[in-house]
């Protein structure tokens, strides 16, 4: 087997000859073809291109790949091609690949934009997306009153798997999480309380700092990445199988059918995750306390008593309520909302958690400030 | 062309999504009882049709008829209760899959005919007998193979016998005697029952073996080429496209 060769004759003036031997595959070094393509496209008075093949041994694509080249700067460069000199076989496969026309992109199809349209487009669609989630929420609440006066359709056996799901199913990452939350706050406590002698205090931060907020917001990020993307990933599925069609045609609301259950399951199992995450934040904090620090267990809790009142685990509930809704929302929000790939689902469960962090981190803040003032 | 008695009439209809159009200046007309193919190169906008006809998606312009009542012009209720009468089934199946076959089934049936569970549980049986699932009542869509996922979306596109069948694509991917068995299912309900049914297909045995009549939409020039009965037109009609269409690119 020798090696491709690639040799430009000029047998007659205005004629060019590629002479083309050796083994020409994709595996093999093949020969640079600029010299070749720049003689046909920049060629002053070429008037007819041909090949000469006799001591090519075996070819594939490689050398298909390069007679189309040239077959095409030639036609392009109004230069006759004569394909009598390359064999038969690879005649056929060059004629099957010239059939059909190269589509041609039609204007509209990919407008070329300039900076300031693309702004502007941007724009239109940021307005556009916000009226959609505001048309979403409407949905939303007008399918709650529905189910509130009995008449949404959702079967009450999805309603507990999804209950489970959420609830039950969620309870060892949220005692983890809520443990360590605990554990570190103790920790960045006690280092500065220690200073002063003031180790007890330990409690009333890990009580206050997990009752009134960081319950409730690992809560709502741990449900974010686990819930929200679920919901996404599921009912984006489901619109990528038309299911979700498939429903609309049946005249069963996909928003009854689907989101409700969903919103009601969080909103029904987040104030109780977070309950359950303020114990487990607590008995982190006391397992620091009581084990570094030189704080008795009863002493500890009694402390923890002192420091927090109902108001502060209710006003953390509600939190927890509210996180939960939106958390629900926007999982659903972007389920339905998901275009028509598997990619999209990707995109609408990454969407998911990302909105619903966002606004978790929003609703803390307001609500924290409306707490303030309401003095609670 | 105007069939006898038309059931459902296309008048002047163009669809698309978002900005772009994909089949215009549509005028055709599906008669009662008939098997009606909406044929056409891939990607031609047929399934885009068909969103359009089932209520799914807004036509750009022009109406779409059922017994003289226009889909789009009517009230949301009204749309709900014609809606009622389609049965659809999608490219791909779009069985329930947080249910069983006979779940997905039931589910139209207890919502809308207000069956007891147990009489529509017995419902759901004899419909997936029809389709030859009996026994698969309890497996669930992701249990079982593509063609019996497609024929238990016959089942219950027709669970609730209805007026106008849709069928998007059902043969494709089927084995030829699956492909065989389904088509003669698609005769005898339209000759038992008096379904019109409309199939959204480029599979030529389907076309040419059981449909009365039929649509051929174009990609570039975005319309209709022809309508007829699909046999006329191979033979017959002077569009050579769609002479070639019909018999494989042969003429």
């Amino acid at each position: 087997m020798s090696a491709a060769q690639l040799r430009l004759n000029h047998p007659e003036a205005g004629i060019l000859q590629i002479q083309m031997s050796g083994s020409w595959t994709l595996a093999s070094d093949l020969p640079s073809t600029n010299a070749a393509e720049q003689a046909v496209q920049g060629a002053q008075g070429l008037s007819r291109l041909c090949f000469e093949t006799g001591n090519l041994e075996n070819w594939d694509s490689g050398l298909v790949n390069v007679v189309y080249k040239l077959a095409r700067h030639a036609r392009h460069a109004d230069v006759a091609l004569d394909l009598s000199g390359l064999p038969k076989g690879l005649r056929d496969l060059l004629e099957l690949a010239e059939t059909v026309a190269p589509h041609q992109e039609s204007s509209e199809h990919h407008p070329d934009s300039a900076f300031f349209a693309e702004v502007g487009e941007e724009a239109v669609a940021f307005v556009r997306s916000v009226v959609d989630i505001l048309r979403f929420v409407g949905g939303v609440a007008v399918s709650m009153g529905r189910m509130l006066t009995g008449r949404a359709r959702y079967r009450a056996s999805d309603l507990f798997v999804i209950l489970q799901q959420v609830g039950a199913q969620a309870l060892p990452i949220v005692s983890l999480i809520s443990l360590l939350v605990g554990l570190i706050l103790a920790f960045v406590g006690a280092v500065q309380l220690e200073q002063f002698g003031g180790d007890i205090y330990i409690a009333n931060l890990v009580g206050l700092g997990m009752v009134r907020d960081m319950g409730a917001m690992m809560t709502g990020v741990i449900m974010a990445g686990r819930t929200g993307a679920a919901y996404a990933a599921e009912i984006g599925t489901m619109t990528v199988n038309e299911e979700v069609d498939a429903l609309r045609t049946m005249g069963i609301s996909p928003i009854d059918f689907l989101v409700v259950p969903r919103i009601l399951a969080l909103i029904l199992m987040m104030p109780l995750l977070t309950l359950y995450a303020d114990l487990m934040g607590i008995l982190g904090g006391a397992l620091v306390g009581t084990t570094l620090f030189d704080i008795g267990v009863y002493e500890y809790f009694r402390q923890t008593r002192s420091a927090i009142d109902l108001f502060d685990i209710f006003g953390g509930m509600f939190k927890g309520l509210v996180y939960g809704a939106i958390v629900a929302v926007s999982g659903c929000l972007r389920g339905m909302e998901c275009g028509r790939s598997s990619a999209a689902v990707g995109v609408a469960t990454t969407s998911a958690v990302v909105t619903g962090i966002v606004f978790i981190v929003v609703a803390c803040a307001v609500l924290t400030v409306v707490y303030n003032v309401l003095d609670i | 062309m105007t069939s006898a008695d038309p059931h459902i009439l296309f008048e002047d209809v163009s669809v698309g999504y978002g900005d772009r159009l994909v089949q215009r200046d549509l005028n055709f007309s599906i008669g009662r009882s008939e098997i009606f193919a909406i044929m056409g190169p891939s990607g031609c906008g047929k399934s885009t049709l068909m969103r359009s006809a089932i209520g799914l998606l807004k036509p750009f312009t022009g109406r779409i008829l059922y017994a003289e009542e226009s889909f789009w012009d009517a009230d949301r209720e009204r749309q709900q209760i014609l809606m009622r009468s389609f049965g659809v089934m999608y490219q791909n199946g779009a069985l329930w899959s947080s249910m069983s076959l006979a779940e997905n089934i039931m589910l139209p049936l207890t919502e809308f005919a207000g069956l007891t569970g147990d009489h529509a549980m017995e419902i759901a049986s004899l419909k997936l007998a029809f389709v030859g699932l009996a026994g698969f009542e309890d497996y669930y869509p992701s249990e079982i193979s593509g063609g019996m996922r497609k024929r238990a979306a016959i089942a219950r596109a027709m669970a609730l016998d209805p007026e106008t069948l849709f069928l998007d694509e059902p043969s494709a991917g089927l084995d030829p005697i699956s492909s065989r068995l389904l088509d003669e299912l698609v005769v005898n309900l339209r000759d038992s029952l008096g379904t019109t049914v409309v199939i959204v297909s480029h599979e030529l045995y389907s076309i040419l073996g059981i449909c009365d009549n039929s649509v051929f939409l174009d990609t570039e020039t975005s319309t209709m080429l022809a309508s007829g009965n699909p046999r006329l037109l191979r033979d017959e009609c002077e569009n050579r496209q769609v002479r070639q269409f019909l018999t494989r690119g042969g003429q």
